[in-house]
């Protein structure tokens, strides 16, 4: 008998003859007997605690990357998770429940996502954000999804979007039958404005703040063509720390700002799970996927929170609804309230200005090592560096000095196959990256 | 309760950063200052604060949480531990520095494919709903290839609403198919609406019910005789394991909710993962990325389109695979076998007071309708009461087919003591309903909160602190 299942063999037998039933095969037999008694499954178990640890570490013991000094991002990062964040967020109240369907008894998990809420709407400069997408490319592909039903036409999408956005937002794209239009990059790396101002009958611009380069996209320009034609601006960012730094995308006029809160006090966890965010304007918030917390009052007149507008979701209004999405990731927004409530305004400000700091002292080396930087454009905490070879050859060299360079762009970017995208967080100290650069001109 | 933002003074500090000197390359109209909104608070109010909301919180570690079609079963808690070895890896790092990582994708794929006799799975899916979309997908991928323009999914009328919107994702009309009077699909109704032009058959089995559907193995050949397929929505996968192989049944697709049937914790709404199964020939049409080995080491390719960013929810996929491990075969045909003896236990002594929506035998769910108490108290007043109780209710008000639903799920987790309490508690607020409604009406009188007042919340929208600021002057 399992630990986790309290009910003895006497329990059993006597509930077995509260329902008049001879043996427990005969809970079954509204299966058909042609379908049923096939399910053997094959599998051992381990049973006892220690050797299932065993088992697992076992296998955490194949991964060889401890020692590795790492400068990678391209989507997630290696950010410091405050110890308080765990302590709190593996609550089980916080843990373990479900959806607040109830929220008399739930009013922990739902007072926690409206502060979510309320900080990515300050992080974003938007005016309300909802409590959570699955990860920043569904974010990204449901905020395409949410422009078209504000207006029809086109959707257009930068080149130096994160590769696996564009993936994503073909893959709910084309089932909709609509057209992606790819705006390439100039030569300093920002958006074509050009290319961009050619395109017709246009829903929605889809561009990366900061793009894949890690460059600050010039959201003014883009915002002001994009207002000519009536279309709407859509932001991605992946890396969100960015936003403690740079001007936010409501300050640009944006529709919607979509992207990936990893960064904000969640585990790098070999991609998941993050935690997809959504913020828009209010005229918009009919037409938002996703659930929203808003705040009311009890039947004692207190100050209280609820699941709201849910005549948008799925369960009310079916094949009619904005989305499809049900279970989301509330246990992760959590966790990012709880994060950005310890680094507070002064903090978070402080830890995005060191991210940036790291990645100019790292340029500013590998300029000196005479490495070209390959863009010309502002840069948050990722540049893209040629190193004037095959770039996946070069940093498996690099590798040999236990260092992962960053990440080659040829399989994405033909064009860049001599570049890397280098990353620098708070976790990269300057010893590390001054050790980084002396290996890379070893090579050169 | 107080929020955050009302313990922020200016010179708190809740996380201490050294000033890094250096400088900025970021021209100075592309900045921003602090971020007004945020709040300046200690460590040891953060800490305070959150260890309050979270007392406020019901969960499953505290006690029974009976809804139906959401399997709110007990989460293991070394499954927590073993899930922390496996958190500082970058996703995009090289293979052969993560074959360990590699190997739990690869092991609980053979796991899922060995519980449900299908032939590969893609770990890739998010939450169920996810893993809905990804599955029609396939199938659109497959028919699509095969230069059919297929225009409907058929979903029956008890199915979760994740379904139809999913369908709607995927390009597809949903036609609705409804039930009969034994809470099955109406199989003349579906033959009627079964034609070329029917991609598939989004089939939840045991269905919202709780009922087996009984005909499933008729109506996957008449799918596959149409050229359409049959697609099984694996929410209550928790009563059917180690009974039969879905395979068998005839399904083409299936989902599985890892945060359902393989104890991983729900976290408030998620994260989940939604893994999905197929049959041989939609294989190739599985959204990727895949894991191909080759001299010994694991590696990933891509597979059809992408539906998320790198690979899935890896920690819910760590548990789920620590779950799998611990209970081998024949514990997971225990946990489905007491799912459904607790289930039937708790129905067979609440059905002499309550009414049960249809009279079919049921596996690990049932549903109440409100006819024996809705002259007198509603279904969310019942359901209100029983918080009152210590008890979690049932889902309320779905499947959408019964009057004033309530759907209970027990799971396997439960003692007999805990179900013998629950039924005393409901039958108890009948006898209230009679002798002093006012006290259902106005429940919970015991929850940190009273009742909330979801209408106006829903009238006169306040989503942020900023816009409550704004609100109250």
């Amino acid at each position: 008998m399992s630990r986790y299942i309290p009910v003895t063999p006497q329990d059993k037998e006597e509930m077995l003859r509260a329902l008049g039933l001879a043996g427990p095969e005969e809970l079954f037999s509204s299966i058909p007997a042609k379908l049923r008694g096939k399910g053997e499954i094959r599998i051992e178990p381990i049973k006892e605690e220690g050797k299932l640890k065993e088992y697992f570490l076992r296998l955490s013991e194949r991964n060889k990357f401890k020692d590795k000094k790492i400068f990678l991002g391209a989507g997630a990062y290696n950010h410091y998770i405050p110890a308080a964040v765990d302590y709190l967020a593996f609550r089980s109240e916080f843990l373990t429940p479900y959806t607040p369907y109830q929220p008399e008894v739930s009013q922990g998990t739902l007072t926690a996502t409206f502060e979510y809420q309320s900080y990515m709407a300050a992080l974003t400069g938007m005016e309300v954000a909802n409590a959570s997408m699955y990860e920043g490319a569904t974010a990204t592909a449901e905020a395409a999804l949410m422009a078209l039903r504000i207006r029809r036409g086109n959707i257009a999408v930068a080149s130096s979007l994160h590769p696996q956005y564009r993936q994503v937002l073909r893959t709910y794209l084309e089932k909709q039958g609509v057209e992606i239009r790819e705006v390439p990059y100039r030569q300093d790396g920002r958006v074509n404005l050009e290319e961009l101002g050619k395109i017709d009958n246009l829903s929605a611009f889809i561009v990366g703040y900061p793009n894949f380069f890690g460059i600050i996209e010039d959201l003014a320009s883009i915002s002001s063509i994009l207002k000519q034609k009536g279309a709407l601006l859509i932001t991605s960012t992946w890396e969100a720390l960015s936003l403690a730094l740079i001007k936010p995308p409501g300050e640009f006029s944006a529709a919607i700002a979509a992207g990936e809160a990893q960064s904000l006090g969640l585990p790098l966890a070999y991609g998941g799970p993050y935690l997809g965010f959504f913020a828009t304007m209010k005229k918009y918030v009919w037409k938002m996927p996703g659930r929203l917390v808003g705040m009311t009052k009890d039947s004692r007149e207190e100050r209280g929170f609820v699941l709201t507008l849910s005549a948008r979701e799925q369960h009310i209004r079916r094949q009619r609804a904005t989305s499809n999405i049900c279970s989301n990731e509330a246990w992760c927004a959590i966790r990012v309230a709880i994060y950005i409530s310890l680094l507070g305004k002064k903090g978070l400000r402080k830890l995005a200005l060191t991210n940036h700091r790291r990645a100019v002292y790292a340029a500013g080396l590998l300029k000196e090592a005479g490495f070209t930087l390959k863009f010309s454009s502002p840069f948050f905490n990722e540049f893209v560096v040629d190193v004037g070879m095959d770039a996946g050859k070069f940093r498996d060299r690099l590798l040999e000095k236990a260092i992962v360079a960053g990440y080659p762009l040829g399989k994405d970017y033909p064009e860049l196959k001599n570049c890397l995208l280098l990353t620098f967080t708070e976790m990269n100290s300057r010893k590390d990256i001054e050790e980084l650069v002396k290996e890379m001109e070893g090579i050169k | 309760m107080k929020l955050i933002f009302e313990y922020s003074r200016p010179g708190k500090e809740g996380f201490h950063i050294e000033e890094e000197k250096g400088r900025e390359t970021i021209p100075q109209e592309l900045l921003r200052g602090e971020i007004e909104e945020l709040p300046e608070v200690s460590e040891r109010e953060v800490v305070s604060h959150y260890l309050r909301l979270s007392v406020m919180n019901y969960s499953v570690d505290w006690g029974f949480y009976p809804l139906g079609s959401c399997t709110m079963k007990y989460n293991p808690k070394v499954n927590e531990a073993i899930a922390s070895y496996f958190t500082d890896a970058h996703p995009l790092l090289p293979e052969e520095l993560v074959q360990g990582y590699l190997k739990i994708f690869k092991e609980l794929e053979e796991a899922l494919r060995e519980i449900t006799g299908l032939y590969a799975f893609t770990l890739a899916p998010s939450a169920g709903a996810h893993g809905e979309f990804t599955g029609i997908i396939t199938i659109r991928n497959y028919l699509e290839d095969h230069g059919e323009k297929r225009e409907i999914v058929l979903i029956p009328d008890s199915a979760h609403g994740t379904n139809p919107a999913s369908a709607t994702l995927a390009g597809y009309r949903a036609v609705e198919i409804p039930s009969d009077d034994k809470g099955m699909i109406d199989l003349d109704k579906f033959k009627e609406a079964l034609n070329e032009r029917v991609a598939a058959l989004m089939i939840t089995n045991p269905n919202t019910l709780g009922i087996f559907e009984a005909k499933i193995r008729e109506i996957a050949d008449l799918l596959h005789k149409a050229g359409a397929f049959l697609y099984m929505d694996g929410a209550n996968m928790n009563a059917l394991l180690g009974q039969v192989k879905v395979a068998d049944l005839g399904v083409d697709v299936i989902h599985l909710n890892l945060h359902k049937t393989f104890s991983t914790p729900h976290g408030g709404g998620g994260p989940g993962s939604g893994p999905v199964g197929v049959v041989e020939k939609l294989a190739p049409y599985l959204p990727g990325p895949h894991l191909e080995e080759g001299e010994g080491i694991l590696r990933w390719k891509n597979g059809r389109g992408r539906i998320r960013s790198f690979f899935g929810n890896f920690l819910v996929l760590v548990k789920a695979l620590a779950y799998i491990r611990e209970l081998g075969g024949e514990g997971l045909r225990e946990v489905s076998e007491v799912a459904v003896l607790n289930s039937r236990y708790l129905r067979r002594k609440l059905e002499g007071k309550f009414k049960i929506a249809y009279p079919t035998e049921t596996l690990h769910e049932f549903v109440l309708s409100d006819e024996t108490f809705r002259d007198r108290i509603s279904t969310l007043d019942l359901a209100k009461r029983l918080l009152d109780y210590g008890f979690h209710p049932p889902t309320i008000y779905f499947p959408l087919i019964v009057h004033g639903a309530l759907m209970v799920e027990p799971t396997e987790t439960e003692s007999k003591e805990t179900l013998d309490e629950f039924a005393s508690a409901m039958e108890k607020i009948l006898e209230e309903a009679e002798e002093n409604p006012e006290i259902v009406k106005t429940a919970p009188h015991k929850t940190p909160v009273g009742r909330l007042n979801e209408v106006e919340a829903a009238r006169r929208p306040i989503l942020t602190w900023q816009e409550y600021l704004k609100t109250s002057g």
